[in-house]
């Protein structure tokens, strides 16, 4: 087992090395002048030759990616342009809002698309399975940030059942006092005990939540159901059922324990689809997290933030495979092999 | 009827004749026979677009200020836009940018893609190794991120999303071509055309490749609805199309100015985006479902 960790530890390290070579090749290979993009587009001529120096233009390639790499082992993604402050502490103020979101969708892809996936299989080809299989592949064909626009026009604009955007409501943010203590705006209202500033956080966090949730949701029940209809015409499943087990129990405890790879894997998956998914997201909600900040940035052509989180979410999509890797890895064949 | 369905298969080579069994096969469900005529009529509509829309020159940059924003009506089927122009021309004539874009796009991602797969897989050694850790760097970012840090450093337009797209895509149909010529190279052609000493190149792309391809053009065809929606997402973001051209995700971003007093700006925009996807993916899962021997029904 350790071996095996190990190993995958190992591996995780190559394959971070080889997204930050790849980071590098799009941000100082691909633009002919990499300077004036990293200057900005209203830059003076002595602004880009400032640039230049600082990112080491002038020096070979290799040098500049081993300056490249020191600087992200050591957390410097570079400095905003429109804000001149630093990418990584921009980055890290916006992150627990877009965490909360990341968090919402990914209890829902579990906790309701798991299911669905599961009924979908054990009714195959009932009207269950027939209702299932149609949400799940309607809700991968939506246009993420629509089902955000049409949320609002529905709930916010025409019947006033939740707010249009934010995290909280104004009278709120003018009246009382926000805690904070972990940046989590629900988490801290609730540590500090201050349930109206929790109800107006989780009543913000309605429709941006839904918006976010289905995909991962249609995309979860789709790969659950697929898994478990592999599993379920496996020989021990047959034999367990001629033993005369429960269906309840070869089916939740027999086949899904055995669908635990497959399932953790589409999770990682659907946590990377989410966490990009805030870019398209966030801004229709005006969420203050780092889809926001992406998407600003992307219209400033803003390229120190857009590469900063670019290099963040992808390292954290690295990390979350490595962990799903992990879980899988608790099958004992699966470490055999 | 069924023993001339079985004559006329018989008599098709084997490829069509794949081709035919799998078209046959999809047309006998309902949903995927309903699918098989929208992306038919798509094609059709995105093909006749000058001919069909009402209102062409609406399509692009011509403005009509007296009309802007009117709500859906016998003269304006969808509204119009904040410039007048009829909403309903410019969704049709998006049918053709996003069919267009789509298949460069997945075309360009199969040029790369494919001709590495099979060298991967038919020289194997070091030079595999060194494609497929390469193919799992770029699997390793999160769908859709890669598309978009390329597209920002390349410059906002069509082209540069197309390409985005392409240079993100590329690895699937690497791993799918690989992992076919694998098992191609060691059956008994190709032994023979290297016991007669054929270079290694023709043997790669003369006897390896095309019998690599079926898999990969069913993987492909599938993918046209996730990257008519990547492509949407980039020009959401301002990514992707540029105004004024009446690219569907370029629409609904536009109308987010004017929504709110203009359901119908963001609404139609989203439905073909939502049929289009949706068609492309209910044919996908009947590919899926009738390729695969377990699930296949008579």
């Amino acid at each position: 087992m350790l071996r095996f960790i190990l190993r995958r530890l190992i591996l995780g390290g190559v394959v971070m090395f080889g997204v930050a070579l790849v980071t590098f090749f799009i941000a100082r290979v691909i633009p002919s002048d990499p300077a004036a993009k990293w200057a900005g587009p209203r830059a003076t001529p002595e602004q880009i030759a400032k640039a230049r120096a600082e990112l080491g233009l002038d020096q070979p390639l290799i040098i500049q990616f081993g300056t490249y790499l020191l600087d992200l082992a050591q957390g410097n993604l570079g400095y905003s342009l429109r804000t001149r402050r630093p990418v990584a502490l921009e980055l890290a103020e916006s992150l627990p809002a877009t965490i909360e979101l990341v968090l919402i969708s990914t209890f829902a892809a579990v906790f309701i698309g798991l299911p669905l996936g599961v009924l979908s299989a054990k009714y195959k080809d009932r009207l269950v399975d027939h209702l299932s299989r149609l949400f799940s592949i309607g809700a991968v064909s939506l246009p993420t940030f629509w089902i955000g626009l049409i949320l609002q026009l529905l709930f916010a604009r025409t019947l006033q059942w939740f707010p249009m955007g934010g995290q909280l409501s104004t009278e709120i943010k003018l009246t009382m006092e926000i805690p904070r203590i972990t940046g989590f705006l629900t988490l801290d209202s609730l540590i500090s005990g201050n349930f109206v500033i929790l109800l107006d956080a989780l009543w913000h966090l309605v429709l941006p939540g839904i918006t976010i949730g289905v995909y991962p949701v249609g995309l979860v029940a789709r790969m659950t159901r697929s898994a478990l209809l592999e599993i379920l015409s496996e020989d021990y499943i047959t034999a367990a059922r001629s033993y005369g087990l429960q269906e309840r129990v070869i089916l939740w405890s027999y086949a899904l324990k055995n669908s635990l790879g497959p399932t953790s894997t589409v999770v990682a998956l659907s946590i990377g689809y989410t966490l990009v998914n805030t870019f398209l997201t966030e801004t229709i909600f005006t969420w203050p997290g780092i889809g926001s900040y992406v998407a600003t940035a992307v219209i400033g052509l803003d390229y120190p933030a857009i590469m900063g989180v670019t290099i963040f979410s992808a390292f954290s999509y690295v990390v979350l495979n490595l962990i799903s890797d992990l879980i899988v890895a608790l099958d004992p064949r699966v470490r055999m092999s | 009827m069924l023993a001339r369905f079985s004559e006329v298969y018989q008599s098709l080579s084997p490829g069509l004749r794949e081709l035919r069994l799998t078209l046959y096969l999809l047309n006998r469900n309902a949903l995927q026979r309903a699918s098989l005529i929208v992306i038919a009529f798509l094609v059709v509509v995105a093909i006749l677009a000058p001919w069909i829309a009402p209102y062409p020159s609406h399509a692009f940059s011509a403005t009509n200020p007296q009309d802007k924003l009117l709500p859906p009506s016998s003269r304006y089927l969808m509204g119009t836009d904040e410039l007048g122009r009829d909403l309903f021309s410019r969704i049709i004539f998006g049918t053709r940018i996003s069919l267009q874009t789509a298949l460069v796009a997945v075309g360009l991602a199969l040029l790369i893609g494919v001709p590495l797969g099979a060298v991967a897989g038919g020289l194997g050694g070091w030079v595999d190794e060194l494609i497929m850790r390469i193919t799992d760097v770029f699997l390793s970012f999160p769908p859709l991120l890669l598309a978009i840090a390329i597209a920002a450093f390349l410059g906002p337009s069509l082209g540069n999303a197309m390409l985005a797209i392409a240079i993100s895509w590329w690895p699937w149909y690497t791993r799918i071509i690989r992992g076919q010529a694998v098992s191609v190279r060691e059956r008994q052609f190709v032994r023979a055309a290297l016991a007669i000493g054929a270079p290694m190149s023709r043997i790669i792309f003369r006897h390896i490749l095309p019998n690599t391809m079926a898999p990969v053009i069913v993987q492909a065809s599938m993918d046209l609805g996730g990257v008519i929606l990547t492509i949407a997402a980039l020009s959401f973001l301002g990514l992707g199309a540029q105004p004024p051209t009446p690219e569907w995700g370029l629409l609904i971003s536009t109308s987010r100015t004017y929504f709110l007093n203009a359901w119908w700006y963001s609404t139609f925009p989203g439905i073909a985006i939502f049929v289009t996807v949706l068609a492309f993916n209910l044919i996908g899962d009947g590919i899926r479902e009738v390729l695969d021997p377990r699930t296949r029904k008579f």
